[in-house]
C-alpha cells in the first residue's frame, strides 16, 4: 500500500491506516480521497500537492 | 537532548510566563481595589491590554531575532514551552469562578462588576489565543485543551473553522476571517462572526457525511465544543444565580470580539493570486501581516509572527520566525486594535501600506466588493 506526504508539515496519509476521523477507513486507496481534501494538520496544501513516500 | 554545536539561549524563554499576567489580572485587580478602595482597579485587564502593552511596545520596540534553523526541532521539543500555555487554562477557569462570586454579590458596586466583566473579556480573548496555539498541534491533549479554553467565550467552533477553514482560504475573498481593503472593522465583525459559524458547521457536516456518521452527535467537534460552554455556563448560573448572566454574556462577547479584531488586523487587504491551474497560490509569508513588537509578542505567544505561522501552521510558538518577504504592521496588535475601532484612522495608517506591499497595484488586493469600483478608480486602476 502507498503513502503520501504533505510537503508543508509532513503529515502522511497511509492507505493501510487511512484516516477514520476524516471518513477514510483503513485500506481506503488514495484515488478515493477527494481532490479538494486538504491536509488535516496544516491546511496549507491540498491532496493534489501531496508527494508519494518512497516505499 | 541539547545541541552541542550551537551555543544558543532563548532570550524570550522566561518572558513567555508573562502570558499569564492577563489571566491573573482579575485577582490582582480585585486585590488592588480592596486595598485602595478604588473600583477603577477592576478594569485592570483592560488597562494592561490597551494601556500598558501599547506603551511597552513603544518603549521596548522590535525584536526581529530568529532562533537558528539548526535548533528549531530541539526548541519545539522542549516541553517547558507547552507548560507555559497549559498553565493558562486553570488560571482562566479560577478567574471565571472568582468573577462569578463577585458578580453574585449584592454589596459590590455596578461599576466594579462591569470592570470585572471587561477584564474577564480580556482573559477570554487571550484564552482564544492560547486555544489557537493548542488547536494547531497534533497531540490530542493539546487539541482537547484548546476546546476547553474556548468554552469561556462560546467560540468552540473556532477550533474547526480556524484550522480547516481559515487556514485553507486565508487571504482570499472566500474567507470570512480575512478582512478586505476598504472594509471597516464594523463591517467585518458581523461577516466574520456569522461566516465562521456557518463555515465550521459546513466543514463538520461534510466530514461526518464522508465518515457515514450523524451530524447530531458528539463526534461533531463544533457541537461537542459548544456543549462544553452549555455545561460551563449552566454550572456557573447554578452556583451563582441568574444575576451573573448578563456579565457572563458580556465577557464572552468582548472575548470573541477581541479575537475578531485580531483577525481583522492579520490579513487586511492581502490576496493570494490565482495560479495557472485555477487554484489560489500556496499561502506564503507575504499573505499575512507580521509584527516584531516584542512586548505584545510575548503576551500573545508570538501570534504576531503571523506570516511564518500561516506558512508553517503546525510550528510551535517559540520557534516562529520573522520572515523577510512578510509585510510589517507599524505596531503591535493592541495598538492596531485601537486604530481599527476608528476606521478613518485605520485606513489612513494601513491603506498605503497594503498598496506599497503590492507595488501600488490596487488590482492585486482583496477589495471590499461594495467599494471596488471606487477604490480602483481612486488608486489608478481601470474598473
Amino acid at each position: 500500500m502507498a503513502a503520501y506526504r504533505c510537503p508543508v508539515c509532513g503529515y502522511t496519509y497511509d492507505e493501510a491506516t487511512g484516516h477514520a476521523r476524516e471518513g477514510f477507513p483503513p485500506g481506503t486507496p488514495w484515488h478515493e480521497v477527494p481532490d479538494e481534501w486538504h491536509c488535516p494538520d496544516c491546511g496549507v496544501r491540498d491532496k493534489v500537492d501531496f508527494e508519494p513516500v518512497p516505499a | 537532548m541539547t545541541p552541542t554545536s550551537v551555543p544558543w539561549h532563548d532570550p524570550k524563554r522566561y518572558a513567555w510566563l508573562l502570558g499569564l499576567v492577563i489571566p491573573v489580572s482579575p485577582f490582582a485587580g480585585g486585590a488592588l481595589a480592596a486595598a485602595t478602595g478604588s473600583s477603577a482597579w477592576w478594569f485592570l485587564g483592560v488597562m494592561l491590554v490597551f494601556g500598558v502593552i501599547p506603551v511597552l511596545d513603544l518603549v521596548l520596540g522590535l525584536d526581529a531575532s530568529n532562533p537558528p534553523d539548526s535548533i528549531l526541532a530541539w526548541l519545539e521539543d522542549d516541553r517547558y514551552y507547552r507548560w507555559c500555555i497549559f498553565a493558562f487554562v486553570p488560571l482562566q477557569y479560577a478567574g471565571l469562578v472568582y468573577a462569578g462570586a463577585v458578580w453574585s454579590r449584592g454589596d459590590v458596586p455596578m461599576v466594579a462588576k462591569l470592570g470585572l466583566a471587561l477584564t474577564m473579556g480580556m482573559v477570554a480573548g487571550l484564552a482564544i489565543n492560547a486555544a489557537h496555539e493548542l488547536g494547531h498541534k497534533k497531540e490530542s491533549v493539546e487539541r482537547w485543551l484548546s476546546k476547553v479554553a474556548l468554552a469561556q467565550s462560546c467560540y468552540g467552533h473556532f477550533y474547526i473553522e480556524h484550522n480547516r477553514g481559515h487556514h485553507v482560504r486565508v487571504s482570499t475573498p472566500e474567507d470570512p476571517a480575512s478582512s478586505r481593503f476598504g472594509e471597516s472593522f464594523y463591517a467585518f465583525w458581523p461577516r466574520t462572526v456569522a461566516g465562521s459559524v456557518v463555515s465550521a458547521l459546513g466543514i463538520e457536516r461534510a466530514r461526518l457525511q464522508r465518515a457515514g456518521r450523524s451530524f447530531w452527535s458528539l463526534d461533531n467537534d463544533v457541537l461537542s465544543a459548544w456543549l462544553m460552554s452549555v455545561v460551563l455556563f449552566g454550572a456557573l448560573l447554578a452556583a451563582f444565580g441568574w444575576r451573573v448572566a448578563p456579565f457572563l454574556a458580556l465577557q464572552a462577547v468582548i472575548g470573541f470580539s477581541l479575537l475578531e479584531a485580531v483577525n481583522y488586523i492579520e490579513h487586511y487587504g492581502l490576496l493570494r493570486a490565482v495560479s495557472a491551474d485555477g487554484r489560489y497560490e500556496r499561502c506564503r509569508a507575504a499573505h499575512s501581516w507580521n509584527s516584531d513588537n516584542v512586548a505584545s509578542n510575548v503576551f500573545l505567544y508570538h501570534l504576531q509572527r503571523h506570516s511564518d505561522h500561516h506558512a508553517h501552521p503546525v510550528r510551535r510558538y517559540q520557534a516562529l520566525r520573522t520572515v523577510d518577504e512578510a509585510p510589517n504592521l507599524p505596531s503591535g496588535y493592541a495598538t492596531m486594535i485601537l486604530l481599527a475601532v476608528v476606521p478613518p484612522l485605520w485606513r489612513r495608517v494601513m491603506d498605503r501600506r497594503v498598496l506599497a506591499h503590492y507595488a501600488g497595484d490596487v488590482s492585486r488586493l482583496n477589495i471590499q466588493p461594495s467599494k471596488r469600483a471606487r477604490l480602483l478608480a481612486r488608486h489608478g486602476a481601470a474598473a
